[in-house]
């Protein structure tokens, strides 16, 4: 299985993505982050730090859980239903910029439920979308404002990352084999 | 005194999904479902504190709510969940419908599911009514309290609101004294609390307690000091007049002598014991007003907390499972 991004490769695209914050926002004032659970959450949290080694400031961070906003809810007549998690936004996104952080974007569908989950806590000045790899196949007109790696790949394929919070590991993988669960 | 060791879920004991497509009763659940229940009921406790209370999750499911006996708590509670993952809910109360015309249950129901509800929450004097219902019904059944049964919501609850305070079930004491008899709230707890390994003691007059009570794992007592000595937590079940035919006691006067909970019985506790009532109290009968009113008192708590852990019971039944799969 091809490693396409190792730890030293994450690390550096993260910085890039601060110093691109900072100058498309021109500083950090009114932005906050927020991650899509699980792993947005942990790229949210070090772009935070990131922010603050840059600009001596703390940006808001927050988690985002849009199990209940996702549109194959209950079209499965049988089955589990997915896990639902906490979410935990503790500022006011009205009159912030938000800056929304997943680790893969692909179909949009991820992203279409979260705008519509954040639009729920408030009116925010405007949403910018930062992700670690933009794999392709969009099946709905959206697009990042911050990418960490395009990554061209065949719909059988699956990407996966991993981060040493919730996988103890570090790298972002590309293997054959269609995704499992979920639409990313 | 600790109990078995199934404390909290882990990633090992974690499940997804319940097994039933109903929820009938804690006696059918097993405890990493209960867990699962009260995990996702932490997740649907953050809603009630959004400026937007409602996620799309349950649209275009419509929910009845068919309830033969009076209740505020209950049907409101479950009414706001239904809502707040936007269901389509709708009320039928018995004295408005063709009940009093003599319809029965089942003829209730089977017209009722001819309009494809989703969901039928279901209140009824007798026990076993729910079960019943999930016979000859194709919509999922939620029991919300069937006569001296189960009602497995409110134990869901209690549970939510003591890992809320406590982190954990088991190893805990749980004093509950009251009307042991003819409590479906007892019953249903007794089910939860042992499954997760808590220590518990029912109290109550000699005859109000159940003669088989101790095949169900507890340690039952007419002695309230000893029931109450070292309690974490000291749940109260309320005197239910309107169940009793005969007399059970003396009077109500001589009940709270005995039973009641006032603060000088409340000082054998723990310091940090909480106290818990499941509505409606009868303030000078089971409860002092100064006991219910007190820093210790969840009982508010409880009634916020019954919203979360009814929206994840409609969330996870809602899948709609059509047969018992295991995961």
């Amino acid at each position: 299985m091809p490693v396409v991004m190792d730890a030293d490769r994450i690390a550096r695209t993260l910085t890039r993505i601060a110093h691109e914050i900072v100058e498309r926002n021109r500083g950090v004032e009114d932005l906050a982050l927020v991650g899509v659970r699980t792993r947005g959450v942990h790229l949210a949290r070090r772009l935070a730090r990131s922010l603050r080694e840059i600009t001596g400031h703390d940006v808001p961070t927050g988690a985002l859980d849009i199990t209940l906003y996702r549109d194959d809810l209950m079209r499965h007549t049988v089955g589990p239903q997915p896990l639902v998690r906490r979410t935990e936004i503790p500022f006011s996104i009205d009159n912030r910029k938000i800056l929304l952080v997943d680790d893969v974007l692909y179909t949009g569908r991820t992203t279409r439920a979260a705008l519509d989950a954040l639009i729920d806590f408030g009116r925010p000045l405007g949403i910018q979308l930062i992700v670690l790899v933009d794999r392709g196949h969009r099946e709905l007109p959206i697009k990042a404002d911050y990418v960490g790696k395009n990554l061209p790949t065949s719909a059988e394929e699956s990407v996966q990352v991993r981060l040493q919070e919730s996988d103890d590991r570090e790298e972002v993988i590309l293997s054959a084999g269609a995704e499992e669960g979920g639409a990313a | 005194m600790s109990g078995p060791v199934i404390a909290r879920v882990d990633e090992t004991l974690a499940v997804t999904s319940l097994r039933s497509k109903n929820l009938l009763g804690i006696a059918d659940l097993a405890p990493e479902e209960i867990s699962l229940i009260l995990d996702t009921a932490e997740a649907m406790k953050e809603i009630g504190s959004r400026p937007i209370k409602k996620v799309p999750a349950l649209r275009g499911k419509t929910v009845v709510n068919l309830f033969y006996e009076p209740s505020t708590r209950t049907r409101t509670s479950f009414e706001i969940a239904e809502k707040r993952l936007s269901a389509d809910t709708l009320n039928i109360a018995s004295v408005s419908s063709s009940v009093v015309k003599g319809e029965t249950l089942a003829d209730t129901a089977l017209n009722i599911e001819a309009m494809q509800p989703d969901m039928i929450v279901l209140r009824h004097p007798s026990s076993g009514a729910c079960h019943l219902l999930s016979r000859v019904c194709r919509s999922a059944i939620i029991n919300a309290g069937d006569g001296m049964h189960e009602h497995p919501t409110q134990a869901l609850l209690d549970a939510f609101t003591i890992r809320e305070r406590k982190k954990q079930l088991a190893g805990l004491k749980v004093a509950i004294v009251g009307d042991l008899l003819h409590s479906r709230v007892l019953r249903s707890n007794i089910h939860l609390l042992t499954k997760m390994g808590a220590d518990v003691w029912v109290c109550g007059p000699p005859t109000l307690i159940p003669t088989d009570i101790a095949r169900f794992g507890v340690h039952a007592t007419s002695a309230i000091d000893e029931a109450v000595a070292d309690a974490d937590v000291v749940m109260l079940l309320r005197i239910q007049l309107e169940r009793m035919e005969g007399a059970f006691f003396p009077s109500l006067r001589e009940y709270f002598n005995v039973f009641g909970m006032t603060e000088a019985r409340l000082r054998r506790a723990k310091p940090d014991a909480i106290i818990m009532h499941p509505g409606p109290m009868n303030r000078g009968v089971e409860i002092a007003s100064e006991v219910a009113d007190g820093p210790y008192s969840v009982i508010l708590d409880q009634v916020a907390n019954g919203v979360a852990v009814r929206m994840a019971v409609l969330y996870l039944l809602a899948g709609g499972a059509e047969h018992e799969t295991a995961t």
